[in-house]
């Protein structure tokens, strides 16, 4: 089964966090992905850049329509992801709960359709 | 032959059964539900077999292997996954593998993963047998929302992979909370005071109460489990005392204590006192200690409100919650005087979190008329029906406050006006 974990959590906070601490959690991080690739359960995934980076495409009337920033403002914002293989989703919860963010912000926890090829 | 006698006792073994062996709550249901019509059709005319259930289970895994058989045009490898599985699980169960699987059942529909309401709606659909009509009735939704939200909850534990399984120690405390509370969630909800269906109701507390049951059954050495089976059963002793013929609420000061349930509280009290002597002091233990020592007064008057008020102390410890300090002050104000729980409602008052709880100003207004404050106590009456409750409530402080009213019958100069 695969999963897409969703990072939510503060930019503000990370932005304005002491670079001695970012990179402790940078550190955490590198521990769960090396975990997740000894495992075999990391299929993916990466930091995202801020919400001002972002631009959102639409086409509406077959015109195409870009505007800037995220489709939505939250309180939250998308700031990573990793996509796992996991054996069911009490597993795949386990994983989201050591992701450093689940401290601070959440992690949201979808199930990928399974398309046969 | 009682066949609805068998549905209710063997419907949530044999979905256990038949979940597990074909993997999809949907099937294990169809064919369980086909299983019974054909008990229903040939058991009158051929005789109940020896084996009720074995029957049952073999007529539903023939029905679903045909079912699949006849899908596996449309999802071949799937289907034979499926088939194979249901054939190296064929023989029919121990009851020790019985057990556990009504176990999965249970932790599964209790998933965290699920909002609250599914996991009641489910639960009651899965092991108490309930149809969807009946559970959509006693929560009072239409029929087509009950089925929506039974479908949706289907779906997300085959989707989003939510494991059929005996959590792993670690986690079986925490998960084990939500189970005694959704059994806990059907029993209040049969048990509140309500206009309404009083059959379904009560239905809905013997629902929860079997319920219990099965989950004492199934862990005979949890004493939460056998404390909420417990307090459920010392509650519903009193049900025919509650409310009178036109389901006006009478409260448990001035119920005939000759309708509570003998047989009821002897076995609740017995669960209790093997509870608090396995050396429980879970939130389910204490209240079914209160509920005990209530139900073995044989008068109001006898009630051992200092024990109650300690029993409550205990609780907050353990549960902390603005409800339970009210009860308290009410305990204390029946073992200590009205003004020492007045005392204290006052301070629960000053910290708002309890602003739109009817309870909090009606206790209020029931310590006053004990100390023949007439007027505060109608005062106190008209705050509390300016809130939310349900209509037999309603009724009963209504009647109240028309008692106090009257008491504090106006001055001679006030009539003229």
């Amino acid at each position: 089964m695969q999963y897409l974990l969703l990072i939510y959590d503060q930019e503000t906070q990370w932005a304005t966090m002491p670079e001695a601490e970012q990179q402790k959690i940078y550190q955490r991080y590198g521990t769960l992905t090396q975990d997740l690739q000894k495992s075999g359960k990391m299929l993916g995934g990466n930091q995202l850049q801020p919400i001002s980076t972002a631009t959102t495409v639409r086409i509406r009337n077959g015109k195409k329509l870009v505007t800037d920033g995220p489709f939505a403002e939250t309180k939250e914002q998308l700031g990573g992801f990793y996509l796992v293989e996991a054996k069911d989703l009490d597993d795949a919860l386990a994983i989201a709960a050591r992701i450093p963010s689940a401290e601070t912000g959440s992690i949201e926890v979808r199930p990928l359709v399974k398309h046969s090829s | 032959m009682d066949l609805a006698h068998i549905y209710r006792e063997e419907w949530g073994r044999i979905l256990a059964i038949l979940i597990r062996q074909f993997g999809s709550f949907e099937l294990a249901e169809e064919v369980a539900q086909e299983a019974f019509t054909v008990a229903l059709e040939q058991w009158p005319r051929e005789g109940v077999p020896q084996n009720p259930r074995a029957w049952l289970i073999a007529t539903a895994r023939h029905k679903a292997i045909d079912y699949l058989r006849r899908a596996r045009r449309m999802d071949l490898k799937e289907s034979d996954e499926l088939v194979r599985l249901a054939d190296e699980r064929g023989e029919i169960q121990e009851e020790e593998t019985m057990r556990d699987e009504r176990l999965s059942l249970v932790f599964t529909c209790c998933h965290p993963a699920l909002a609250v309401e599914s996991q009641v709606a489910l639960t009651l659909r899965t092991l108490g047998g309930l149809t969807t009509e009946e559970i959509a009735k006693a929560f009072l939704v239409p029929v087509p929302t009950m089925a929506q939200r039974l479908v949706r909850t289907k779906n997300k534990i085959r989707s989003a992979h939510i494991p059929y399984c005996i959590p792993a120690k670690q986690e079986l405390v925490e998960r084990l909370d939500a189970v005694l509370l959704v059994i806990y969630l059907i029993f209040n909800e049969g048990y509140a005071a309500r206009s309404g269906d009083s059959l379904v109701r009560r239905e809905l507390c013997h629902d929860a109460i079997s319920l219990g049951r099965v989950l004492c059954e199934l862990l005979p050495s949890n004493a939460e489990a056998r404390s909420l089976l417990a307090l459920m059963l010392l509650h519903d002793s009193r049900r025919n005392a509650r409310s009178t013929d036109g389901n006006l609420l009478v409260p448990l000061e001035e119920q005939d204590r000759s309708l509570w349930d003998r047989e009821q509280i002897r076995e609740g009290v017995a669960l209790t006192e093997s509870a608090l002597r396995a050396g429980d002091r879970g939130p389910y233990s204490l209240q079914a200690a209160i509920a005990a020592l209530h139900a073995q007064a044989g008068t109001a008057g006898e009630t051992d409100w200092q024990q109650i008020a300690a029993l409550y102390r205990l609780l907050l410890i353990v549960h902390p919650s603005p409800v339970v300090e009210l009860n308290r002050a009410v305990a204390i104000a029946m073992a200590q005087g009205p003004h020492a729980g007045l005392r204290l409602l006052d301070e629960l008052e000053k910290r708002g979190e309890l602003s739109e709880y009817y309870l909090l100003p009606a206790a209020r207004a029931d310590l006053l008329r004990r100390s023949s404050c007439w007027a505060e106590a109608a005062e106190a009456y008209r705050s509390a029906l300016k809130l939310d409750m349900s209509g037999p409530e309603r009724q009963y402080l209504a009647r109240r406050l028309d008692e106090v009213e009257q008491l504090s019958s106006p001055a001679p100069a006030d009539r003229d006006l």
